[in-house]
């Protein structure tokens, strides 16, 4: 290809422009344009702003009602009775499946069997299935026994007055929880080196020691988001204990808006609301839960948000001044 | 290094290790094939030989970490890992075997501390968790013990933040928290840089005058002229030839051990 006559002259000449004023280890590099990204943020705000109007003008959602609702001495019992659910739940859940996983990971083949079975089967089964079972268990066993299968009974319970609703609702949750945190707390247990069972044995540290404070605690590092996860799942499926008659936050406005039909979707609301600071609470925990678990693991600790917003000021600042002394 | 000329613990005595005919195998791999071995009170005895000849295999042996198919081990004339029952030899519980581990001190390769607990930590949570000491003397022994690693000023440091070798100095300490009557070394330096290998070299050295009875695996052949009382090579699960370090090392008498030192040296 022949190459236009100007093309080697401008070439040369182009530097000369600029160059004189500054020597090149002086010249800032201007950082690449992006127009793409300033779009796409532009068209995100629009979006994100559409939806908030609507959100606060469209009368639909009636949020004069949702603040009548949101305090509600009603709500807040049935926000309580989610809460007390969830804890119960998510304690026998984690207790459950940490038995499970060491059923699971013991050298006996019985255990392993019943432990997978066990895990399978509350896998498969939908909690709602399992909760209505409950329900109607008294029906099933009039009375529950403790002794020899098959043979005599030593003591037995009016199964009717030990299951409240509450009663119900946590076993049925807990026992779905433990099948999920089973497989979770197993996960965590195997990711510990090899290396530091074989240190625990050859320093002679005592099984219930080598397990309680050399790999758990370690295993607790990968157990912690995974669990989260669980438990913010949690949280929600406590939704459906609604169907064994405990009310419940989604309950409690279900029932409510059954009384006060123009109130449903303001009740909806408030249902979401709450369930949105659940979770956030939840995440915040998690957050230092796992900063706690990463000492050692880390050579630093990731930075709390405040840390982070500080840095976030400081960097900001710098920049500013960078920028304004060029 | 700052390290300390390490004292004799008054109440540790050196013990004595004997091996008797020790096979072992994995499925139809033989690792080991009827290994006799004596190693005297006080006695640092290094054991050579190349990757996948069972050195390792033969250490972890001695600590009952694994569990030979024929053949005895004793320490201090106590079997390890079993007991003596008529003319038979019936396997200890976990926590009898447990128990014995804390009289052998076992330093891998690779360290091994525990990540989520300081290097002051990992050196008192043996003498606590076994019952030997309370809480406040097993720090003040752990202290003393990082002292004479050089590592004093370390001790509320996490393992991560440390180096190859000060990690291995400190498991060093960790070992020597339980006043073991021998020590086991499984190649202590193979996974450090070879900058770092000095120090803990030098604190073995250190060690090996007090007259603690070492076994060391390792392939420092340098160090093992200058420390060892003994040197065995063993190939094939089998021990070729041993003796003094000016014998086996200077004067091998077997084809094997002439050919394995001359790769290695």
């Amino acid at each position: 290809m022949s190459e236009p006559p100007g093309a080697a002259v401008s070439l040369a000449e182009a530097p000369s422009a600029d160059a004189p004023s500054k020597p090149l280890a002086a010249q800032r590099v201007l950082p690449l344009r992006r127009p793409g990204r300033w779009i796409a943020t532009a068209v995100v705000l629009v979006l994100v702003a559409q939806f908030v109007h609507g959100l606060t003008t469209n009368p639909f959602y009636q949020w004069d009602r949702f603040g009548y609702w949101f305090l509600r001495p009603t709500i807040l019992d049935g926000l309580l009775i989610t809460l007390e659910v969830t804890a119960y739940s998510a304690v026998l859940g984690l207790l459950g499946g940490v038995l499970l996983a060491l059923a699971r990971l013991s050298k006996s083949p019985v255990l392993r069997a019943v432990s997978w079975t066990y895990v399978w089967a509350l896998r498969s089964i939908p909690l709602i299935v399992v909760l209505l079972f409950l329900y109607n268990f008294s029906a099933l066993y009039k009375t529950l026994s403790v002794g020899v299968p098959f043979g005599p009974a030593f003591f037995s319970f009016d199964e009717s007055k030990l299951a409240t609703d509450m009663v119900i609702a946590v076993i049925g949750l807990s026992l779905n929880e433990a099948a999920y945190a089973a497989e979770v707390v197993r996960g965590g247990i195997l990711s510990v080196d090899q290396g530091q069972h074989e240190a625990a044995a050859a320093l002679g540290l005592p099984k219930s020691y080598q397990f309680t404070k050399i790999v758990f605690p370690q295993a607790l590092r990968s157990i912690t988001p995974n669990y989260v996860n669980q438990l913010i799942g949690l949280v929600k499926s406590t939704s459906l204990v609604f169907y064994v008659s405990l009310l419940d936050l989604f309950g409690t406005a279900q029932t409510m808006g059954a009384t006060y039909p123009g109130d449903i979707v303001p009740l909806l609301l408030v249902v979401t609301v709450w369930y949105l600071i659940l979770t956030s609470v939840v995440s915040v925990i998690q957050f230092y839960v796992e900063r706690y678990y990463a000492r050692g693991a880390s050579r630093n600790l990731p930075p709390t948000p405040l840390q982070q917003l500080r840095t976030g000021l400081t960097d900001l600042r710098a920049r500013i001044r960078r920028e304004a002394a060029v | 290094m700052t390290a300390k000329t390490l004292e004799p613990p008054a109440d540790v005595e050196a013990a004595t290790v004997e091996v008797h005919d020790v096979h072992k195998w994995y499925g139809t791999h033989r690792v080991l094939n009827g290994i006799d071995l004596t190693v005297r009170p006080g006695e640092v005895t290094v054991i050579l030989g190349p990757s996948g000849s069972g050195k390792s295999t033969l250490l972890r042996v001695i600590n009952h970490l694994e569990k030979p198919e024929i053949g005895h081990v004793s320490v201090n004339d106590e079997l390890i890992g079993v007991k003596r029952q008529g003319d038979r030899l019936k396997e200890l519980s976990e926590r009898a075997i447990l128990a014995q581990r804390g009289r052998i001190g076992f330093v891998f390769q690779n360290f091994n501390l525990f990540p989520h607990l300081t290097v002051l930590d990992n050196v008192a949570a043996a003498p606590v968790a076994t019952g030997r000491l309370g809480k406040p003397e097993a720090r003040e022994l752990a202290r003393e013990l990082l002292d004479r690693v050089g590592l004093a000023d370390k001790t509320d440091a996490y393992p991560r933040q440390l180096s190859g070798g000060q990690q291995q100095r400190v498991a060093i300490a960790r070992a020597l928290a339980l006043r073991p009557g021998v020590i086991l070394f499984d190649e202590p330096t193979s996974a450090l840089d070879p900058e770092l290998v000095g120090e803990v070299l030098a604190v073995i050295k250190d060690l090996a005058s007090t007259g603690t009875t070492l076994v060391i695996v390792t392939h420092e052949i340098g160090f093992a002229r200058e420390i060892a009382d003994r040197v065995v090579f063993i190939d094939g699960g089998r021990i070729v030839e041993q003796g003094p370090p000016s014998e086996v090392l200077d004067k091998p008498r077997h084809e094997r051990t002439r050919d394995f030192l001359s790769k290695v040296l």
